[in-house]
């Protein structure tokens, strides 16, 4: 069954879809959450913490929506501020130190627009994460999971792998932010999302992500430990092959990867 | 009669250019204030300004208002004379996303004005100094990052990098190229991962921000200077005044957002006025300069 761009746009939003936590619970055992960006404050819109993926320890950061109404006020719609940029940040750093690998799941609209984030320096913040991540001596995985929003996604999708779900959207701005900028009609949103080439299978065509991890029938929370299983797999083989070279060949490709977009 | 007239008030030398957000508040509506012709009118305080005169003034109005500044006339205002080599100044968008009217467009913006894409990029002498120099032109798509740009922004980087030198980068950017969609998402690593490695090389970087300075731009390589300077009044953030206005249902404070307002809050080192830049920017490339990394100058 293909669906359209724009019934990819809506599936990836379903508040039904399996969010950060649920792949973080599914896939490593004895998560510890970590808090706060040691600057200004914690922000719930990322989860961060620590955990073992089979035997080994990792760091995951993931990009947090509510599953309902009131802990998507208190996830702030997985609408970052600076400060959980910058907690993403110093828990990459502690990664690097301690050679922990780091997997990132992505999912927001966007980075949040609004009085605070700019004078906390949103712009900063997502700046230092893109020259950092491309620096950062360990291996980075991205998985877009449903929504990859414009800068504030790739704030942390600056990675050795990226991947997107079947159903996933990345895309520099959302679809109707796009109308009304360049069609200036929010409402032909679906037009946009058709233009935009914003969908998984657009994406890997143009070589931006590794991969397409798929998704059951009807999406992702159909059957959940089928997804889960195929991410597991996917960084399973990529930790192998990320820790078989030297940190300095991995920064190389790494580097490259974006030098050629 | 009347020139001499309004000779007599204009532009006396010690005049103190103090920004003024609140009548800089239209700059951003894009009106045309490019110097045509003998006499300019000011949209700032609506004075008309002898055209020569105002170029001489380094395209600053009295009243405190900053007229746009070409990419070529920012060279002019930097840069010892006739020492300007630009690098790569026909590349040009591949228009990755084979976008609707992209094409036609960008022809169109290309003979309107004379620019193959919104930056300039090169090499040239300050105080005798080498530098590399890319200068961002909001009359093209608004200044909007796409391909070219971020390929541009890369290659001058990675010369920099290769010949000890350090980069200045002027910015003036609406924000991404919507019509290169995902592509223009992607410059924002492309170019930060060149400023980074120009930076492990310890390497000098100088971004200057100008009005208006926004979107991907400033979530990337405008936030990653070494130093960064900007120009008086400049609006300078991630999303743009309106976007948050309609997100958080409400009006912003005076002054959100310009410069002056990024000084307070520590995201700027220093606001520069026009006149005292190529004073400045050659005394920071003073200050880092080391005798025994001096490349060969031809
Ligand atoms: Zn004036």
């Amino acid at each position: 069954m293909d669906l359209t761009p724009w019934e990819k746009v809506k599936l990836a939003r379903m508040p039904i879809r399996p969010t950060g936590l649920d792949y973080i619970e599914w896939i490593f055992k004895g998560f510890v959450e970590l808090h706060g960006d040691r600057l200004y404050s914690e922000d719930r819109a990322i989860v961060g913490g620590l955990a073992f993926f089979d035997d080994i320890p990792v760091t995951i950061i993931a990009q947090q929506k509510g599953r309902n109404t009131k802990e998507n006020i208190a996830r702030n719609f997985s609408m970052p501020h600076p400060e959980g940029y910058r907690k993403a940040l110093r828990l990459m750093k502690q990664a690097e130190k301690f050679s922990r690998p780091v997997i990132c799941f992505i999912d927001t609209p966007g980075a949040f627009c609004g009085i605070g984030a700019e004078e906390r320096g949103q712009g900063e913040a997502i700046a230092t994460n893109l020259a950092e991540m491309m620096m950062l001596r360990t291996p980075i995985i991205s998985v877009v999971i449903s929504e990859g929003g414009s800068g504030g996604a790739l704030a942390l999708g600056v990675a050795d792998k990226v991947y997107m779900l079947e159903h996933a959207i990345y895309s520099i701005l959302s679809p109707e932010g796009f109308a009304s900028i360049l069609y200036k009609d929010s409402t032909k949103a679906e037009s946009a999302a058709n233009d935009m080439k914003l969908t998984a299978q657009d994406l890997y065509k143009f070589g931006v992500i590794d991969n397409i991890i798929p998704e059951p029938l009807g999406g992702a929370h159909n059957d959940f430990e089928f997804v889960t299983g195929k991410v597991r797999d996917v960084i399973s083989s990529d930790l192998k092959e990320l820790m078989s070279l030297s940190i300095d060949e991995m920064l190389e490709s790494r580097y490259k990867k974006f030098r050629n977009m | 009669m009347s020139r001499n007239l309004f000779k007599a008030k204009q532009y006396a030398t010690s005049k103190v250019y103090r920004s003024r957000p609140q009548e800089l508040k239209g700059s951003e509506e894009e009106k045309p204030n490019v110097p045509q012709g003998i006499m300019t009118k000011c949209s700032g305080c609506g004075n008309v300004i002898y055209t020569k005169l105002l170029m001489k003034n380094y395209k600053m109005c009295e009243c405190g208002f900053y007229f746009k500044v070409s990419a070529n006339e920012r060279l002019a205002m930097i840069l010892d004379e006739n020492t300007f080599v630009e690098i790569d100044p026909q590349l040009t968008t591949r228009d990755p996303l084979n976008f609707p009217g992209y094409g036609d467009k960008l022809i169109k913006t290309q003979t309107q004005t004379g620019l193959v894409d919104g930056l300039v990029t090169g090499k040239g002498l300050i105080f005798g100094l080498p530098t590399y120099i890319g200068v961002m032109d909001a009359s093209f798509f608004m200044g909007s990052m796409g391909t070219a740009i971020g390929e541009k922004l890369a290659r001058m980087f990675e010369k920099a990098t290769e010949e000890h030198l350090p980069v200045i980068v002027y910015t003036a950017s609406g924000g991404a190229r919507m019509q290169e969609g995902i592509f223009s998402l992607m410059q924002m690593v492309k170019v930060s991962a060149a400023v980074a490695k120009h930076s492990e090389a310890g390497l000098l970087y100088i971004t200057v921000l100008t009005n208006p300075t926004t979107g991907g731009v400033t979530a990337s390589f405008a936030m990653l200077g070494d130093i960064i300077l900007a120009e008086p009044g400049a609006l300078i953030g991630f999303a743009g005044p309106r976007v948050i206005e309609q997100t958080i249902g409400q009006k912003l404070p005076e002054g959100f957002q310009r410069s002056e307002f990024l000084l307070e809050h520590g995201f700027v080192d220093k606001i520069v006025t026009r006149d005292k830049q190529k004073d400045t920017i050659g005394l920071l490339i003073k200050l880092h300069y080391k005798e025994e990394e001096r490349i060969v100058w031809t």
